[in-house]
């Protein structure tokens, strides 16, 4: 159950802001994030902002699988 | 000054009706046999066969980025003739307007109606009004019937499709109802339109490049998957399509991602499917790329034995998947 | 993010880490589950389970709110966009799910059913209709609870009301565990509910069995990396929640929304659609928000001889792991998504209809 989505936050008024990705936008609630800053990414579940995400981590997550499928000897080797 | 909107008396057939024929549709949709008024048009003979075709417009909202009920209603009917090989000769229109309509959305609708018709060289020689009271309609529906004649060298139908047969189409799929959906769930399409048109000049291009398309269709409700899906049902074959061949804009791809939806089963409403024998096939691509309308036309998969269901896919992954055709319009979802 | 998400899903990358798995094979069998309605869908859309070694199977768990929601709860939301006044909002995933009927049916029998994006636009629903009322039909595990407890809280028109069907995820897992017989090799966690609960809630049931868990994301890098997680932790022996989602999941969560969840709701026993009643899986609304509360106010109750499955159908089994779909007498016939038996094939994300609309070919 969670469908949700990476939108970039472009504009907010208290707990209501505008979101977008790939040029399709739409209000979101911002109750569960209150401390989120226009540009930062959210996830977004049903109409609400359900967490920031991590843009550090998206990016050092994608380098680990890419460390990872183009040397399959980091994940330990066979005996 | 405020014009009064659109009144049961417009559709009462007495000279409420005849002053909203006088002011809004005769200007718009000018030519002398709607201008005779009479109760029937009367046209010319046209060589070879006639095509027939009806439809209903019932979308909502009326307008949309790309166009609106009324260009929607001429394409659509246009281009049902156009896949079944025939140039348009004639349309009626038939509306029904709810009661409190604004006279400004009217004579928009039907500017843009008589814009499309131009652009296809047809003519509106017929039609009819009713009015609804409040609460009984959307705004307005809009009721066709279009005539055609049929070119040499129309496309048989599903029938002779053969395995083998390369499927194409003219270019991204779901345009159409990426941007009603957004509409309908209160989001912004953002530049995304619809691909409303006209696809009589890629039908064209095919037969005048000699090319013998073994059937064609225009994608419409139901999107493309559901053309498919009808296709391999009626030729008793399966079409294998490939996930990554597939042209899907990123704004699609996005509204897809957040209401949970699935592009191939998005409306398009002015793209081509063509089944071609593969030898034809980059022949029929190249006829298509000339056009503006077919800058994008592409390969997407080809007709195989018959699987246990009409749509194979196959994932960027290289898995592969059946797939069928759904029975209800697809709903977005939250899981 | 453009060149994350397109990196996540890049089809070398995907096929190589895929490939690596055969190097963590145990030499026995394994058998991992997922519970989330999502990652099925994500599974069979990208054709995953076909890029992975034999010995190693992927099952689908209890993680599709709309399959666990009761017959006689859908039944009771039917009953409620049935009387005189009510505008019954709710997800698209429902509507088509048959009790002794499925509200699409009651609205073309008369009922006033919207379907919605979210809570949010059941909220504006009401502000536009005020003289009706407005119920949105709750379903959802805590991601969605979250965001109907946050409308809640925000002071939404008198004429709003909630009629809760919401599960916890946890102590499902818990009742999964504490099953007699075998139980799943690992457990891929579902990322947008821990998105808001955290991973605290799931280390605790480790003391009850130790069975290794990953946290996974919903792109094909992020599931491969959730099951090499789990792989990993099978091979050396070990019993952990990896967080293999870290850019949404935190280890406490989401503290505001597990705080709005707290506010408004509170636990209750609750059943499960082929399951059976699960101790605190459920949510109810707090005394504070029992006028909001559409079974409350209307004075009705679901109905427990509302049948939720016929006889001979296995849902329950393959709600709980224990049977693939196709294991199933009636998967694909007759039982398909457009004329289903039981609460798996019925929603969009059901395991058999997210099965059999993917079948491999």
């Amino acid at each position: 159950m969670c469908l949700a989505v990476p939108m970039r936050l472009v504009r907010r008024d208290g707990p209501v802001g505008w979101a977008e990705v790939q040029g399709i936008s739409r209000e979101v609630r911002l109750d569960l994030v209150p401390e989120v800053r226009p540009g930062e990414w959210l996830i977004v579940h049903a109409g609400y902002a359900i967490e920031v995400l991590d843009e550090e981590e998206a990016r050092e997550s994608l380098e680990m699988a890419l460390r990872a499928s183009e040397d399959p000897g980091t994940v330990g080797g066979g005996p | 000054m405020e014009r009064e909107p659109i009144a049961l008396g417009h559709g009462g057939g007495g000279r409420m009706t005849s002053d909203l024929i006088r002011e809004v549709f005769l200007p718009a949709l000018a030519n002398p046999r709607l201008e005779a008024l009479g109760d029937a048009a009367r046209l010319d003979p046209v060589p070879g066969r006639l095509a027939m075709t009806t439809d209903a417009f019932v979308v909502s909202p009326q307008d949309f980025p790309g166009g609106d009920i009324g260009a929607l209603a001429i394409f659509g009917t246009v281009n049902d003739l156009a896949v079944s090989g025939a140039r348009p000769v004639a349309i009626s229109a038939a509306f029904i307007l709810e009661e409190g309509l604004a006279r400004d959305d009217l004579e928009r609708w039907v500017a843009s109606m008589a814009l499309a018709a131009r652009r296809c060289s047809v003519e509106v020689v017929t039609g009819d009004t009713k009015v609804v009271p409040r609460g009984q309609g959307d705004r307005a529906y809009v009721v066709t019937t279009g005539l055609g004649a049929v070119q040499a060298g129309a496309p048989p139908g599903p029938e002779a499709i053969r395995e083998g047969d390369e499927v194409l189409v003219s270019g991204p799929v779901g345009d159409h109802g990426a941007v009603i959906a957004a509409l309908r769930n209160a989001l912004d399409p953002g530049t995304l339109r619809s691909d409303c048109g006209p696809v009589w000049d890629l039908v064209e291009a095919l037969l005048a490049a000699g090319a013998t398309p073994r059937f064609l269709r225009d994608p419409t409700r139901g999107g493309l998957g559901t053309v498919l899906g009808e296709m391999a049902e009626a030729s008793g074959l399966s079409v294998e399509v490939r996930d990554d061949a597939l042209p899907v804009r990123p704004e699609v791809a996005g509204l897809c991602d957040l209401l949970g939806l699935d592009p191939i089963f998005l409306a398009c409403e002015g793209r081509v499917v063509a089944v071609m024998p593969s030898e034809q096939a980059e022949e029929a691509l190249r006829a298509w790329r000339r056009l503006p309308s077919g800058q994008e036309a592409t390969r997407i998969g080809r007709v195989v034995q018959r699987a246990p269901a009409p749509i194979v896919r196959v994932t960027p992954y290289g898995g592969r998947r059946l797939c069928d055709v759904p029975a209800a319009e697809p709903l977005p979802r939250i899981c | 993010m453009k060149e994350w998400t397109s990196g996540l899903r890049d089809p070398g990358r995907v096929r190589g880490l895929a490939a690596e798995m055969a190097a963590l094979d145990p030499g026995r069998p394994i058998r991992l589950m997922h519970v989330c309605g999502t990652h099925e869908h994500a599974l069979c859309a990208a054709g995953i389970r076909d890029l992975l070694p034999e010995w190693l199977t992927l099952v689908a768990g209890p993680g599709c709110p709309v399959c666990v929601c009761p017959a006689s709860e859908i039944d009771l939301a039917v009953r409620i966009a049935a009387l005189p006044g009510v505008t019954l909002a709710t997800f698209g995933d429902l509507v088509r799910v048959p009790a002794r009927i499925s509200l699409a049916q009651a609205r073309t029998r008369g009922a006033d059913v919207r379907v919605v994006y979210g809570v949010a636009d059941a909220v504006a629903l009401a502000r536009s209709l005020p003289d009706r009322t407005v119920v949105f039909f709750a379903v959802g595990f805590e991601t969605t609870a979250c965001t109907t407890a946050a409308a809640l809280r925000a002071s939404p028109p008198d004429n709003f009301q909630v009629l809760s069907s919401h599960r916890l995820v946890p102590p499902a897992l818990q009742a999964l565990l504490d099953l007699p017989g075998e139980t799943p090799d690992g457990f891929l966690l579902p990322g947008h509910v821990l998105t808001v609960t955290g991973t605290k809630a799931y280390e605790d049931l480790l003391s009850r069995r130790p069975i290794p868990m990953a946290v996974a994301g919903f792109e094909p890098l992020d599931i491969l990396q959730a099951i090499r997680a789990i792989l990993e932790q099978v091979r050396r022996g070990r019993a952990e929640v990896v967080n293999a989602y870290p850019r949404a999941v935190r280890e406490q969560g989401n503290r505001a929304a597990r705080e709005a969840i707290a506010e408004v709701f509170e636990a209750a026993d609750a059943p499960w659609r082929g399951i059976g009643t699960i101790p605190g899986s459920g949510l109810r609304l707090r005394p504070a928000f029992r006028h909001r509360d559409a079974g409350e106010v209307f004075g009705l109750a679901p109905d427990p001889a509302v049948q939720d499955a016929p006889t001979g159908c296995r849902c329950g089994e393959v709600l709980l792991g224990r049977q693939e779909p196709e294991e199933c007498p009636f998967f694909g016939n007759p039982c398909v998504p457009d004329d289903p038996m039981g609460p798996c094939m019925v929603a969009q994300e059901g395991t058999c209809a997210a099965r059999y609309r993917h079948r491999r070919a």
